[in-house]
């Protein structure tokens, strides 16, 4: 009856959400053409305000790539991964690994990321493989095990052979490189400086498109679809003919890989790897931005990477100076602060907006549904 | 000395701390079905007020075994007000919410203590002061301390104490009906509300004596030291048979022997130039007595994982614990 109701009720959302589409579509297009222009002027406003607020967004798409990559998991999939980091860690080791004075490797950055994203989309394969047949909350800790060993063996896999240089970490790292345009100078058209980190901005800018396109097809394709079949209710799914362990396992490896690409141009634009950057902290971190977004809803985890990824930015420099400026020390290190952020984030998420302060209408449904 | 019978006497007393933990993750999962990530959390704040406690009687001439026992009084209440709290404050609302609603709330009231505790302690160690005359005796060519005897005697204790409240006594009936079903449970006159937060006590109370167990065996406590200890507690309940309270104790008794063992031979076992056939490529790093160890004793917490996700891939169920449904 349920599954009926909310059919009908979905069909009949779609074709009014057409009608308004079409009446709507010029208005979205201005408004699309609009935030183009500003994400295109943006740094060259943050850059008047210090190269620091260039990086800082950098690391801040960086975080919507992975929270967008994480989401196609647990958004999409209904899996809770809790080892995420994990992939960003392969994808950064092998470009490290790949372009570094390490093994004397200097690879070009556009063969290194699709090898990153390719062994990342591997491991997420291996990790996704054994513990298909587990129920939700054992998968989340399965995973957060994953992610740990990853991080230990990164950790100790300086002897016998030195491959990852242990907790030291890899550093001196190639910045990218296109033709004679260097990633890491900066060139001057015009009265306009571009940065390093301007480019890389840029250069983020085009991969979180393309990763946006993606995801918007795979959300409503086929695929997607027994995704969110499969999040519902596995069983109905698999009644429904759904191969629910090659789809889900292509979750894993699809999530795995936009982590592994991130991770590759995490590893270019730091310049230096090491374990401490990929501790189960940063797991949760992407989940609270996934969590806090809305699960599911593209838009809406954009909206909370955005969001959490800033937020703490923005404490650090407000809250920092306020304390010495009132107690004359740092009482709350910013640090902690943030860790304290995303936890609240978590917890009063969950408790006031289960599905999220940008919610996707069905998982909206589903959770209302669930609550007796 | 004899490694083995070493590693065995280290593992019990690793794996009774362990066992206790474990117990609070098994007694909350098996009335609610809820992984409380939490209890780690709690664990460590035992510790941690256990050890602020000592360290304040330490300069005052009462008897060590009073200043230890005065700071397992203040942890033990202290974290059964804690346990409280988080069921009353985070998981009681969501009791009806999806599955996996608190599962991630659990998430972040464990990022939360952890890093109010840090707030609280600040970022170094707590070091246990130096009052217990820690005498060593052999046995059998090992050695074996008394904080380690005491440890595993306290273990034991706790758990007979825990078994005979739960097989023995009404209220123990009425949490082994609440985690067998909450509704028929509730039916039968039990208060299901008070079942749940007395689980979580209880739990919080043994979770409060390991952490003192855990940090007065490594002389230390840390902020830190509840993610890796409730994870290992928790690989332990899984182990078990998650649910089940005599599987939790011998889950976490079995995990601290794979954990000791297992760090004591790794480097052994994986010493390519003890393998015959690669020792024909390694000449020159083998030679004289040479080494060639893939991993050595610093792989030591890889040991747990491994040990749950094989547990959870090839037997979900755990070792003494009944089939679990599917359902997501």
């Amino acid at each position: 009856m349920k599954t009926t109701r909310s059919g009908v009720s979905e069909k009949a959302n779609a074709c009014e959400s057409r009608r308004y589409a079409v009446a709507k579509s010029h208005r979205e297009r201005v408004g699309l053409v609009l935030v183009a222009v500003a994400l295109m002027a943006l740094p060259f406003v943050l850059a008047s305000a210090g190269t620091a607020w260039v990086r800082i967004t950098n690391f801040a798409v960086l975080f919507v790539l992975l929270s967008l990559g994480l989401n196609i998991v647990v958004g999409f999939a209904g899996l809770l991964d809790l080892g995420y980091i994990a992939f960003y860690a392969v994808g950064a080791y092998v470009y490290a690994l790949l372009a570094s004075p390490h093994f004397g490797l200097h690879l070009p950055f556009w063969i290194i990321l699709p090898i990153g994203a390719a062994v990342a989309c591997l491991a997420g394969i291996v990790l996704g493989a054994p513990t298909l047949r587990l129920r939700g909350d054992y998968l989340a800790i399965v995973t957060l095990g994953f992610g740990e060993i990853v991080r230990i063996f990164m950790n100790n896999l300086s002897s016998p052979v030195n491959l990852t240089n242990g907790p030291k970490g890899i550093n001196r790292i190639d910045p990218f490189q296109i033709g004679p345009l260097k990633f890491s100078a900066s060139d001057t058209f015009g009265s306009l400086i571009f940065s390093g980190p301007i480019k890389y901005y840029y250069f983020l800018l085009l991969v979180l498109l393309a990763v946006i396109v993606i995801n918007r097809r795979l959300q409503d394709s086929r695929i997607g679809r027994a995704w969110v079949a499969i999040r519902e209710d596995e069983i109905a799914a698999k009644a429904g003919g759904i191969n629910t362990r090659n789809i889900k396992l292509l979750a894993f490896a699809m999530g795995a890989s936009f982590g592994g690409i991130a991770g590759g141009m995490f590893a270019a634009i730091q310049g230096f790897v090491s374990p401490e950057s990929f501790i189960l902290n940063e797991s949760i971190m992407v989940l609270a931005m996934v969590v806090l977004g809305g699960m599911g809803n593209i838009w809406g985890v954009i909206a909370g990477a955005a969001l959490l990824s800033f937020v703490p930015e923005l404490l650090r420099y407000t809250v920092e100076p306020a304390q010495r400026a009132l107690f004359g020390k740092l009482l709350v290190d910013p640090e902690v602060l943030r860790m304290l952020v995303f936890g609240l984030a978590l917890v009063l998420t969950m408790r006031f907006r289960p599905a999220g302060l940008w919610p996707e209408t069905r998982h909206r449904r589903e959770l209302n549904e669930g609550r007796v | 000395m004899d490694i083995l019978l070493q590693q065995i006497i280290n593992g019990l007393t690793t794996g009774s701390v362990y066992a206790v933990v474990a117990l609070g993750y098994t007694m909350v999962y098996g009335v609610i079905q809820l992984i409380n990530f939490a209890h780690g959390e709690v664990v460590m704040i035992g510790a941690m007020v256990a050890f602020s406690v000592i360290t304040a009687l330490a300069g005052s001439n009462l008897p060590p075994l009073v200043i230890v026992l005065a700071g397992v009084m203040a942890a033990v209440p202290a974290c059964m007000l804690m346990g409280f709290l988080l069921e009353r404050v985070a998981y009681r609302p969501l009791r009806h919410a999806p599955r996996l609603a608190p599962l991630i709330t659990a998430i972040g009231m464990s990022i939360i203590l952890q890093h109010l505790a840090l707030l609280v302690w600040g970022r170094n160690p707590l070091a246990f002061p130096q009052i217990i005359d820690n005498r060593v005796f052999g046995i059998g060519g090992a050695a074996i301390s008394s904080v380690q005897i005491a440890i595993i005697l306290m273990s034991l204790a706790m758990m007979a104490g825990l078994s005979w409240f739960v097989y023995r006594t009404r209220f123990g009936i009425a949490i082994r009906a609440t985690a067998e079903n909450v509704h028929v449970a509730g039916l039968m006159g039990v208060n299901a509300d008070r079942v749940i937060a007395a689980t979580f006590i209880i739990g919080a109370g043994l979770g409060a004596v390991a952490g003192v167990m855990y940090g007065s065996y490594y002389g230390i406590a840390h902020y830190t030291m509840g993610f890796n200890l409730g994870l290992k507690a928790f690989s332990a309940a899984v182990l078990g048979g998650i649910g089940n309270i005599a599987g939790a104790m011998l889950g976490g008794i079995l995990l601290g022997l794979v954990e000791a063992l297992g760090t004591g031979y790794v480097g052994e076992l994986t010493d390519l130039c003890t393998w015959p056939m690669a020792h024909g490529w390694l000449g020159e790093r083998c030679a004289d007595g040479g080494h060639f160890v893939l991993f050595g004793s610093n792989y030591q917490d890889v040991f747990a994982f491994l040990t749950l996700i094989l547990v959870l891939v090839f037997r979900p169920s755990g070792l003494l614990g009944e089939r679990v449904s599917e359902r997501a």
